[in-house]
């Protein structure tokens, strides 16, 4: 309809195409030189890029490129170099004791720097990325120990876990006093009241301190310790640290002697290897409660 | 059926009334033998849906409305606006709800409580809400507002059909309706972009392959010699699409009975597929759609004609022929072999100047108009827009490059870049062309208020600025801590310490979003008082003649 109706625009002196639609018209105008020599160069560079690199499929392989470049055999290599590296320092490590890579200063400084990453990698998660622990997950920058504050003891619960699927794992159970009707309500307030008193937590004078107190050594000193001190064989928390794992209070008692909650930590031996958990157990110990 | 009546139902009228029965009773078997609760709710909803198309067929046929519309009126085609309007409106309904959602997961994302801990208002679920609602459901409608509206009016023609636009766009909208209330209720294929179940793919096949044969049917009519450039890329991108979605979704339902299906492709090969899909989502959806509506909306609100008719045949066909290559640059350094990944990076080089083609005809069709800018804020928006498209197409192809994606990938920088483009550039394109296209359909001269368009487009503008700077910076940062080795080989930082440095980056992100939403609800106003302000109505009775290209 609107063919070969060319026309020139007054504003830029460019003649149109001399079709229209719906009053829209098009510029004749080539093609901008800039343009075009950037979509070349683009081109060629492309090309250049291909002859040099893996890129173009055949039928049952492809062009590998001139340079022989290959990003799986750069990332093994890469992989095999860092493996190489840290080798050395590695294996002395690993012949070490932990009181050696303590008071050696370059293992101790390669375990604290393995130790560091492989904490905020798979322990910050529970414990924090400061190591303060949360309710339910003990606190690792205080000198109170659940199972035991020595670089040995450390090691061991890292690599084995506590109640984990590993069969050296640490392992402790608390009797469900309350569920399991061994003690009555009555008592398990009762003892609750005393445990309270132990733990220097205000405590109610409605309930006999002194029934309490025959209670706890009948029930529960066998494994707390006649003054709650605890015990770090068998896991028994110290009840008079102000550092507890679930919660510190008279009901925060009466629930776990009801019905004791019992937390699970992986064994990461397996997973991490020696090395790994020797650095961790120094790393740990280092954070300001070791034993 | 009804043949004693003097008229019959159109072939079309027919051909729908007996489909959507028959579709109607399979669901309704589908609703009630179904395990799957979620399944069963869509089936019932479609159902209801299909037998409320078969009952409005029938009261057009009773009520002797259904006599097909005359093609011209006083020699002048007879426009079919209405799926126009519709459209136009469900795209305005959509953007502020993809926004709201956008803006409520970013605030999650810097304080994660705001997921409170329910499964429908979890990340995960939310995400895709954001992602499709924007993309799809707000992008779109304003393509098929727009599509519909270019294609008649550059081809001088009445698009085809009584049934089918209606069909289309109400069959497309609730698509969106059933993949949305799927991301809330869990159900999800679980690829990015692509995540409806099939039952939905199937449903927008169709609706699409009749989307295809309306446009098609327009052209087919047209009453011009050629074909205007718009056209060229609205039916690139409603072919391509159609291609993309079919290969990328090609699934086996475990039973007809369950919303649960699996892909057929695998591993690697399925990764490839899914970002060969992925990317070019964005280059025919987000990007050869919108420079459709680039090619009729610019030229006409700055009443100049198009640059250069060679430049936009050239980059045509540049951009669809190139742009197809570029997805394994979304899958460097993986399981995918090196030669897939290079040829991904090279095409993705090669493909910034075949973009740019589209930036420069954009802008240089303001050249004798640029003083508009100064005075009309609509056309400000839209050369904005093309601003960001240029900046965000040479940010891309930088991007693939492997030493670049190797600092860049998984990082935030990447979720900057798609807002680039996505805010900047298909937002504002389609802000631009909203604010055109209602005042036109409703017989105005122009917005309600340009004032207001001033506001929306100074606060979204300072709101996307925030938005990628925030981005830029947190991801380039966030990159370099994960790289981060002391001096022994060790990682110098954990993850979640790179979470926890991103977090004020987060909130000035979720802040910029937010200010964008705000200026999508001062559109939403002036549009809407477009509609109903009609004091000068009676001189605007054909508001698109006194625009024509200054000669």
């Amino acid at each position: 309809m609107a063919d070969h109706k060319k026309e020139i625009d007054n504003v830029t002196g460019v003649e149109t195409t001399g079709h229209e639609w719906d009053g829209l018209k098009e510029l004749n105008n080539p093609l901008p030189k800039w343009w075009l020599y950037i979509f070349y160069a683009t081109i060629a560079w492309s090309v250049v890029y291909w002859i040099l690199m893996p890129s173009w499929p055949l039928i049952n392989s492809y062009t590998t490129g001139l340079l022989g470049y290959s990003q799986r055999s750069v990332a093994t290599q890469e992989y095999d170099e860092a493996l190489e590296a840290r080798a050395q320092t590695g294996q002395e490590l690993m012949n070490a004791s932990l009181e050696e890579i303590q008071n050696t200063p370059q293992l101790l400084e390669f375990a604290m720097a393995n130790g560091g990453a492989a904490f905020a990698d798979n322990c910050a998660p529970c414990h924090g990325t400061g190591a303060t622990g949360f309710v339910g997950y003990p606190n690792l920058q205080d000198d109170n120990w659940i199972w035991g504050g020595t670089l040995d003891d450390i090691a061991m619960t890292i690599s084995y876990g506590v109640r984990s699927e590993h069969d050296e794992t640490r392992v402790g159970e608390m009797l469900a006093f309350g569920r399991d009707e061994l003690l009555d309500k009555e008592q398990v307030k009762t003892v609750s009241n005393y445990v309270a008193s132990l733990a220097g937590l205000d405590t109610n004078p409605s309930y006999d301190m002194a029934a309490g107190k025959e209670l706890y050594a009948e029930n529960c000193a066998s494994c707390h310790a006649d003054n709650g001190t605890g015990l770090q064989e068998l896991g028994a928390p110290n009840l008079t640290s102000p550092s507890w794992v679930y919660d510190r209070s008279v009901e925060g008692i009466v629930a776990q002697v009801n019905n004791p909650r019992h937390g699970v930590m992986p064994a990461w031996i397996d997973r991490l290897g020696e090395t790994t958990v020797k650095s961790l157990a120094v790393y740990v110990h280092s954070l300001g409660g070791g034993q | 059926m009804a043949v004693r009546k003097a008229r019959h139902l159109t072939l079309e009228e027919g051909g729908f009334a007996l489909s959507l029965t028959i579709l109607a009773f399979l669901c309704l078997i589908v609703a009630g033998r179904t395990y799957d609760q979620v399944l069963a709710f869509h089936a019932v909803v479609l159902t209801v849906a299909m037998l409320a198309g078969v009952f409005v067929i029938f009261r057009r046929y009773f009520d002797e409305v259904n006599q097909p519309a005359p093609l011209e009126i006083d020699d002048r085609p007879n426009y079919n606006m209405g799926p126009v309007k519709f459209s136009a409106w469900m795209a305005v309904f959509w953007g502020v709800a993809g926004f709201l959602v956008g803006c409520i997961i970013a605030f999650q994302l810097a304080y994660p409580a705001l997921n409170l801990d329910l499964p429908w208002t979890s990340f995960g679920r939310l995400r895709p809400l954001h992602t499709s609602a924007v993309i799809f459901a707000f992008g779109g409608n304003v393509l098929l507002a727009t599509s519909f509206y270019v294609v008649q009016r550059t081809c001088n023609a009445r698009m085809p059909g009584q049934i089918s636009p209606w069909f289309v766009v109400l069959g497309y909208n609730l698509f969106i309706v059933i993949a949305g209330t799927g991301y809330l209720l869990g159900v999800t294929q679980g690829k990015e972009y692509a995540e409806p179940e099939w039952y939905a793919d199937w449903m927008l096949t169709i609706v699409w392959v009749a989307y295809l044969l309306v446009f098609l049917g327009t052209i087919w009519r047209r009453r011009e010699p050629h074909i205007y450039v718009a056209n060229w890329f609205y039916l690139a991108f409603i072919v391509t699409v159609a291609v993309l979605h079919i290969f990328n979704n090609a699934s086996l339902p475990v039973s007809i009975y369950s919303s649960k299906s699996y892909i057929v492709w695998s591993g690697v090969q399925d990764a490839m597929v899914q970002w060969w899909y992925g990317h070019n989502a964005v280059g025919f959806f987000l990007t050869a759609g919108f420079l459709a509506i680039m090619y009729y909306f610019i030229p006409k609100r700055a009443e100049r004609p198009v640059y250069s008719y060679r430049l936009s045949i050239v980059h045509f066909w540049a951009l669809i022929f190139i742009y197809i290559w570029a997805g394994p640059h979304h899958l460097h350094y993986t399981a995918l072999p090196q030669w897939a990944s290079t040829l991904g990076m090279t095409f993705s080089i090669i493909l910034w100047m075949p973009s740019w083609g589209g930036m420069i005809n954009g802008l240089m069709t303001l050249s004798g108009a640029w003083d508009k800018l100064r005075t009309d804020p609509v056309l400000r928006m839209m050369v904005v827009s093309v601003a960001f498209y240029g900046m965000s197409t040479f940010e891309g192809p930088v991007m693939s490059i492997r030493a670049v994606n190797s600092l860049s990938h998984y990082t935030d920088w990447t979720i900057g870049h798609v807002h680039a483009g996505a805010l900047g550039w298909v937002g504002y394109i389609s802000f631009g062309a909203l604010y055109c296209l209602i005042p036109w359909l409703y017989g105005r001269r122009n917005v309600y208020s340009l004032k207001l368009v001033d506001w929306h487009f100074w606060i979204s503008t300072l709101g996307i600025v925030l938005y990628i700077c925030a981005m830029w910076v947190s991801g380039i940062m966030q990159g370099l801590m994960w790289r981060a080795y002391d001096s022994l080989g060790f990682l110098e930082y954990s993850f979640i310490e790179t979470v926890d440095a991103m977090h004020p980056y987060y909130v000035i992100r979720a802040i910029g979003g937010t200010m964008f939403l705000i200026g999508a609800l001062i559109m939403v106003y002036n549009l809407i008082m477009t509609a109903l302000h009609s004091e000068e109505a009676e001189s605007a009775s054909e508001p698109n003649s006194g625009l024509v290209a200054a000669e």
